[in-house]
């Protein structure tokens, strides 16, 4: 696969970036901070131990005018590419958002507006060369209006039904698109956070993800067994939900 | 997930299971985690309280997130990382290149800064000495909170003091290590049953010059004739005729489950074990072609292995004994530790090479013996008497496993202290850099 990558430097896309490298996907990064994307593009060079060179460019969720230069710079260094995977995003608890109108406006806008603008560019660079696949990281968070991540959920919520909606539209052109469902993770977002059941470590969540990749299903969830909590919390009255803090 | 507000201040445990209160802060970016506090903490396998804050600070930097590989090169084996690199990632990734650690301690759970900060050394420090033998230069992030590179060549008082300075003398955000070219990724290895510590130190001292890895398993519940018996391993990288031409693959690990009950260490279990085990091993000598993390790292086989020794925690005595204490020192120390009478599952003894470059190295020319305790109440008053003993026999203790050496035992065990505090207070004249350790053995603030 020749695979751009939005979010590699950090957390769960930095593990799933090394998985990529080491079983020989060739590998471009797109991110804020160049010393920061240059240090990972080593990192990953080094562990594919192969000759084929990392290539980064700037890109940030909060600036879209830098989407199509990144994108294109990519598709030059990598003649092309058929996979594009966004994990970047930014987390704020439901206390600190509610305390700060700014940040909540700057993390809907990042987490949904601009993340689908992004999408937008990247899937019509796909569709140019019949199709690719798309992944991007949404949350467990978006599958319902829940108390602990009533503004966060509700961008990670826009975005899955972005994901669900393009996947409709375009899959039979070529396009797969994969949403991806984290629980609770142990990286630096959530660190300092208390830790609810099922947390996981970024590695098996890389795993899981790139088989998705692999297969092109449209939603995984990591661990799984978000998948089973999130069928039970998807058909719970809107009474049970005011009750449980969940 | 409930709404409370993020817990701040959690715990943090060393691997002999001791607590305090306190939040590892984690991130990717060392340089932003590392500016304001006092010690940073690798994967947190040190047995005592090396890694733990002092008192009166919360919070450590974790350095585990930043890993990367940042400089590789293929003919020389020289690589660059992060400090959080994991020892198991790094021989994981160049084992099939034909490259290794040069030196090993006996897990692979281990940080990169953490080798440095406790000057690691393994099964072949009499042949390749401790890990501050094969570092190239490091990056620190001193005490007034400026980042410094430092090298034999670069500020060598502060590179020098770092290694085996137990982290006090700065972060380790960099290192830069050669690695040992190998002939093969397998390893060619012999055990040998001993019949008592005479032979034991005997055999080891026989074997450094022909096998560049050595140690030996004590049966240290035995007395008398047997005292000191057990098995001797011994090995060296395969030469390519001699190993499996496919590579090794990394192993899977199951977890120990519980903390085990007090009675498991009993004397009877224990030497009942300790009788099976060595009885086990028939014939006398066995020879054959090993996994390298199986020969290296026997006891990363379980997770957590620590909870064999139940809540109350235990500590390693490990200690070096020179070469002019003369031949019989080691069956004085463990004359001296069976008349204590602690059962112990785990006794190690090793052959030390000459003393490293550190400051503070732990080897010298001698031979060490680790032997594991769980935590009782009399467990200071036995480590007091060791301490004695083995300061009257001219040895020192390593740092990286104590828990319970009393401040003045460390100052008349050490010569070399009084140099690496001034180096340290040159660097860091308010002592900004602190852990439980260096309040315990330096006198430290707490407060």
């Amino acid at each position: 696969m020749k695979v751009v990558f939005l979010g590699a430097t950090q957390g769960i896309g930095r593990a799933l970036a090394r998985l990529m490298a080491v079983r020989g996907d060739q590998l471009f990064l797109v991110g804020r901070n160049s010393e920061t994307l240059g240090r990972s593009a080593r990192d990953l060079e080094i562990r594919a131990g192969s000759d084929l060179a990392v290539g980064t460019a700037y890109c940030d969720l909060e600036d879209p005018a830098s989407f199509a230069p990144a994108l294109d710079a990519a598709a030059t260094a990598l003649g092309g590419f058929d996979c594009v995977v966004v994990t970047a995003g930014v987390f704020g608890s439901q206390e600190d958002l509610e305390r700060d109108a700014e940040r909540t406006r700057r993390l809907l806008v990042v987490n949904f507006a601009h993340t689908v603008v992004f999408c937008e560019e990247a899937r019509r660079r796909l569709a140019e060369r019949a199709g690719g696949t798309l992944c991007v990281f949404s949350s467990v968070a978006g599958d319902r209006g829940r108390k602990p991540v009533v503004l966060y959920g509700s961008a990670k919520a826009g975005l899955s039904r972005y994901l669900e909606g393009l996947d409709h539209r375009f899959r039979a052109a070529g396009l797969r698109t994969v949403c991806v469902k984290p629980g609770f993770v142990r990286t630096a977002m959530t660190d300092g956070r208390p830790e609810p059941p099922f947390a996981t470590d970024p590695e098996p969540v890389a795993k899981r993800v790139l088989r998705a990749i692999d297969r092109g299903s449209p939603v995984v969830y990591a661990p799984p067994v978000w998948a089973c909590v999130m069928i039970v919390i998807r058909s719970l009255p809107r009474f049970v939900m005011r009750r449980i803090g969940f | 997930m409930s709404t409370s507000q993020p817990e701040l201040a959690t715990k943090i445990v060393s691997w002999g299971g001791t607590a305090v209160v306190g939040r590892e802060l984690h991130s990717e970016d060392l340089t932003a985690i590392t500016r304001d506090v006092p010690l940073a903490r690798g994967l947190g396998r040190s047995y005592g309280d090396a890694s733990l804050p002092p008192p009166d600070e919360l919070r450590v930097a974790g350095t585990r997130l930043a890993d990367r590989v940042l400089a590789f090169d293929t003919a020389t084996g020289v690589v660059r990382a992060e400090a959080g690199l994991a020892l198991q990632t790094l021989n994981r990734l160049f084992l099939g290149r034909g490259f290794y650690s040069p030196v090993t301690p006996g897990t692979q759970y281990i940080s990169l800064g953490g080798m440095v900060a406790a000057d690691v050394h393994g099964k072949n420090h009499h042949a390749s000495g401790s890990t501050g033998a094969h570092l190239r230069s490091l990056r620190l992030r001193v005490g007034d909170g400026r980042i410094v590179g430092c090298s034999l060549d670069r500020e060598s008082e502060l590179f020098r003091a770092t290694i085996g300075g137990m982290g006090l003398t700065g972060h380790v955000l960099e290192v830069e290590l050669q690695l040992e070219a190998i002939p093969s990724p397998w390893i060619l290895s012999e055990s040998l049953r001993i019949d008592d510590i005479d032979h034991f130190v005997a055999e080891l001292k026989a074997s450094a010059s022909d096998w560049p890895y050595t140690m030996g398993w004590i049966d240290c519940v035995s007395r008398g004739r047997r005292m000191g018996r057990g098995i001797l391993n011994r090995g060296r990288w395969a030469r390519p005729e001699e190993a499996p031409a496919r590579l090794p693959t990394p192993l899977q690990r199951p977890d120990f489950p519980v903390q085990m009950p007090g009675w498991v260490l009993s004397r009877p279990f224990v030497r009942v074990l300790n009788e099976g085990l060595y009885r086990v091993h028939v014939p006398k000598r066995k020879r054959g072609i090993r996994h390298p993390e199986t020969f290296f790292y026997p006891l990363d086989a379980i997770g957590h292995w620590n909870r064999l020794y139940g809540r109350r925690g235990f500590t390693q005595y490990q200690c070096v004994l020179p070469d002019e204490a003369g031949p019989g020192a080691a069956r004085r120390l463990l004359e001296l530790l069976t008349r204590k009478g602690r059962a112990s599952p785990l006794c190690v003894i090793k052959d030390c090479g000459p003393q490293g470059v550190g400051t503070l190295s732990f080897p010298l020319r001698g031979i060490s013996v680790a032997i594991d305790f769980a935590i009782r109440a009399d467990t200071q008053s036995i480590i007091d008497d060791l301490n004695e003993h083995v300061i009257g026999e001219g040895g020192r203790v390593y740092l990286a496993k104590d828990l319970f050496t009393r401040a003045e035992h460390l100052r008349r065990m050490d010569q070399r202290l009084e140099t690496w505090l001034a180096v340290r207070d040159k660097w860091d004249p308010q002592h900004r850099l602190r852990s439980a350790q260096s309040v315990r053995l330096l006198g430290d603030r707490s407060s």
